[in-house]
């Protein structure tokens, strides 16, 4: 597969984007970022009827279920797979090669397969201030028993579209456009400033 | 003003783009009947009260809705998924809603 460039890449009058302790850390840091990197960011969809082939058919390929309900998803910490829309799920896995496997389970009787690994840049927030630096940009409930573990959420800010799923109690990776992610990051740092950030 | 999406919860209308009236019947692709089409594209209810509407969430699952939102108090009384959003219509119209 093509080598994949990161759309982060550190430039010398953009220091938001280099590894370090940044903003207001004297008092500690309360926030971290990096970008997860994934080898394979795929979109499946069921035809009307075949959600539970698709479920079934995610199982047996990484091992993970999707509990029942909206937005419900599940993480082991390598593979991750959350429903994002009626019948549709993001399904990620740190290696490459992923869409190949579902070739010959999510059949076109079943649904579709999209490889979006290469349009999709995954950033990582966490943090006991992970929380708070997000409720600042979407209007949605962050608090653990409303947006429990493993559970995925379709919004946006300033109509740049993020699919956001929680990985940890204080942990979020989100996932957005490509060539919208090095500006998406750089706000996500402007506003951990005041809990003082760390780059990895 | 917040939208309930079946899916996605309560949602800021930020989210949400407009797909227009919902009351309107698509005639067949066929149809000669200019009045029909006419009225498809033209007629509208224009109600000061509860009226039925078409919204796309395209800021989140981008499935589309059919709302009951009254244009008065932009109180929102019913949101679900299009998919047989005629037949509800029917009942809205029927139970004196819309």
């Amino acid at each position: 597969m093509v080598e994949r460039q990161s759309p982060l890449e550190p430039a010398p009058l953009e220091p938001e984007l280099r590894t370090g302790s940044h903003g207001d850390f004297e008092h500690g840091i309360e926030v971290i970022l990096s970008e997860t990197r994934p080898g394979s960011i795929l979109q499946l969809a069921a035809w009307r009827g075949q959600e539970k082939e698709l479920i079934a058919g995610i199982r047996n390929v990484t091992g993970l279920t999707p509990p029942d309900g909206a937005g419900a998803g599940s993480t082991d910490g390598v593979r991750s797979v959350f429903g994002f829309a009626p019948r549709k799920f993001t399904v990620v896995d740190e290696a490459e090669g992923l869409a190949s496997a579902f070739a010959g389970v999510v059949t076109p009787a079943v649904g579709t397969v999209t490889d979006l690994s290469h349009g999709r840049t995954a950033i990582r927030i966490a943090g006991p201030k992970a929380e708070w630096v997000l409720a600042k940009f979407f209007a949605i409930d962050f608090a653990l028993p409303a947006f429990p573990v493993g559970a995925g959420r379709s919004t946006m800010h300033h109509d740049v579209f993020a699919q956001i799923q929680r990985t940890g109690a204080d942990q979020f990776d989100i996932y957005v456009f490509r060539s919208f992610a090095r500006s998406f990051w750089k706000a996500l740092c402007h506003a951990s400033e005041e809990v003082g950030y760390e780059v990895q | 003003m917040l939208i309930t999406c079946p899916y996605c919860g309560p949602r800021d209308v930020i989210e949400f783009t407009y797909q227009g009236d919902g009351n309107r019947e698509r005639p067949q692709p066929a149809s000669q009947d200019l009045d029909a089409w006419n009225a498809y594209v033209y007629d509208r209810l224009n109600p000061a009260g509860d009226h039925n509407e078409i919204w796309q969430h395209s800021g989140g699952c981008r499935a589309h809705l059919r709302v009951v939102r009254n244009t008065l108090t932009h109180e929102i009384s019913s949101v679900a998924f299009t998919r047989g959003h005629h037949k509800v219509a029917a009942r809205h119209k029927a139970e004196g809603k819309i």
